[in-house]
């Protein structure tokens, strides 16, 4: 299964990334060359093999429900492109 | 031609936690925007989440008292899209069929003097999202507060089993309900604690499938929620009726219009490329840790109401309106407890407390008023130490102070006056003081009795015994 240059758009403009058609085309040729292993891999009988998304055998790691000290709000607000009033400002996301 | 609705919900409950679901940051409501966040609710680099075992807990609880089949392993997911509402990029949240917390359960409810179960599809777990703002044209503001306080998502099986406006309603009652019994949810929808989004379909009687849904946001009330529903099927209804099709689309309710409008959606709202959450490990739930839980589960809403009825001989409604909340029904099997009668703590209960308590926008626990002093009270109404009338003012007072109601009669003799000479005395005197209502009385005009009871209780400042005064004031007239 090898992705298309629309699909390539479409996963290119998920990640918003904005990228040329030449830069594009270039980009599917690795992507599609890692496609051809995945499909190797398909290939294989892994019925009864366990998911490896964790592949260590941890489970149950939390946290007690006790309230700590947040960051202070300067701090928080130090690293945003523009913040006014104790507020993140970013671009519109709506339409008026 | 008849038309059948069908309505699927999509519950989304904020859970009583005092800290987020992958930090500590406080969930405190209303507090100045972005003073409750860190560096892993603000998504910045190199942080990693650990989840609040506290709210997996509540989504344990709230499966098992939906019936549901709990997942032995349960795993989080990323739903990645951008949108500012969260900074990482992605959601943490459940999918799949099998490793969400709860899924393939049922909800019971009584509709229409009839018992209906709802099937649900899943319950999971995830975090909630930044609030934004749109003040200034060209820009958007974020207070990321709420990004990461823990979410339970509660959704109902397809097809959908609701077909009523009604139904929703008494599904999203009995949720509710439970939610509070369980004491993992407040319920304030207006607060947004609670919120429902329904998507909504209808079709003619008989037809093989279901029509084209849509969905409603910006259910803010519950008077909301049916008002939307009503008006979305009635929509949908005159649409096919006039042969125009109903278009697939979210819409977002207005509440003082009473209507519902398209909303625009999110860009590429299906892709969210879910993928296993790889910084939290597997939950186990063993049977155990379940065992420990289900002990912990309260008796819920639908049992207590049928028990009320069965075991007090309440009505339905009597019932219905004492298991709505958790804290009532608790207040009342106290009331029980202390030896009141079912019937008359529950009038005490359901108008004279439920009164004060929505005149003044609080719950019982916000008063010093304890099923003891409802019980005081009752007694010294029973055995005919205080009159009706005294009985109420009293009960502001305890409402109040907190003080027993005893004590304050007794401090300031307020017993109910039942001896005879004292009340004849007083009778004889508004007798001879009210000539007019006397002659109308003899006239036959006998509804001026009640004007004439009312006269004495004035003049014993309301602690005459009501019903000695009427036989007295009787007695009375017919001798003149």
């Amino acid at each position: 299964m090898a992705l298309t240059i629309e699909q390539m758009r479409h996963v290119a403009k998920l990640a918003r990334l904005e990228l040329s058609d030449e830069k594009l085309a270039q980009f599917m040729g690795h992507i599609n060359a890692l496609m051809a292993h995945f499909e190797r891999l398909q290939s294989l009988p892994t019925e009864s093999v366990e998911p490896t998304s964790h592949s260590i055998p941890v489970y149950n790691a939390f946290r007690e429900d006790v309230p700590g000290t947040p960051l202070p709000r300067e701090e928080a607000l130090a690293n945003a492109p523009q913040a006014r009033d104790g507020l993140f400002i970013v671009p519109r996301i709506v339409e008026d | 031609m008849r038309y059948i609705p069908s309505i699927g919900m999509e519950v989304h409950a904020q859970l009583l936690t005092e800290s987020k679901m992958f930090c500590a940051c406080p969930t405190r409501f209303g507090d100045a925007p972005n003073t409750n966040v860190c560096p892993i609710c603000l998504g910045l680099p190199g942080t990693l989440p650990v989840p609040n075992k506290k709210a997996i807990e509540h989504v344990i609880r709230t499966a098992l008292a939906l019936n549901c089949r709990i997942a032995p392993v349960a795993l989080f997911y990323r739903k990645n899209y951008f949108y500012p509402d969260l900074p990482k990029g992605y959601q943490i949240s459940q999918y799949g069929e099998v490793h969400p917390i709860g899924t393939h359960g049922y909800l019971e409810m009584v509709v229409n003097g009839e018992r209906k179960r709802v099937r649900i599809k899943r319950v999971h777990l995830e975090e909630d999202t930044g609030k934004l703002f749109h003040y200034l044209p060209g820009e958007s503001e974020v207070d990321y507060n709420r990004a990461g306080v823990p979410l339970m998502e509660i959704v109902t099986d397809f097809p959908p089993d609701l077909h009523s406006p009604e139904e929703a309603k008494e599904y999203l009652l009995q949720l509710r309900a439970i939610l509070t019994y369980l004491g993992v949810c407040d319920g304030k929808m207006e607060e947004g604690s609670l919120r429902c989004e329904p998507n909504i379909s209808v079709a003619p009687e008989g037809a093989p499938s279901l029509g084209v849904k849509t969905e409603l946001k910006n259910l803010n009330s519950f008077r909301s929620v049916v008002r939307g529903i009503e008006f979305e099927v009635n929509r949908q209804i005159a649409l096919l009726e006039r042969g125009e099709p109903v278009v697939q689309e979210t819409r977002g309710w207005n509440e003082e219009s009473g209507y519902s409008f398209p909303m625009r959606t999110k860009e590429y709202e299906q892709d969210y490329r879910y993928f296993p959450e790889p910084d939290i490990v597997p939950i186990q739930i063993t049977e155990e840790w379940l065992n420990a839980l289900r002990a912990t589960i309260p008796e819920l809403p639908l049992a207590k109401w049928e028990r009320y009825q069965r075991e007090y001989q309440l009505s339905a409604y009597d019932a219905s309106v004492l298991t709505a909340d958790y804290e009532t029904a608790m207040f009342f099997e106290g009331c029980v407890a202390h030896g009141c009668e079912p019937k008359a703590a529950c009038n005490w209960i359901t108008v004279e407390l439920a009164g004060r308590l929505n005149e003044d926008n609080k719950r019982i626990s916000d008063t010093p008023l304890t099923p003891a002093h409802l019980a005081d009270l009752l007694t010294l109404i029973k055995n005919g130490t205080i009159s009706g009338r005294i009985a109420k003012e009293l009960f502001d007072e305890v409402y109040q102070t907190g003080r027993m109601p005893s004590e304050i009669v007794r401090e300031r003799g307020l017993t109910q006056i039942s001896d005879e000479q004292v009340l004849r005395a007083v009778v004889k005197q508004v007798v001879n003081e009210n000539h007019d209502a006397v002659q109308k009385y003899r006239s036959g005009k006998t509804g001026v009795l009640g004007f004439l009871v009312g006269q004495v209780m004035k003049a014993t400042q309301g602690r005459a015994n009501p019903q000695r005064v009427q036989e007295l004031l009787r007695e009375e007239l017919e001798r003149i």
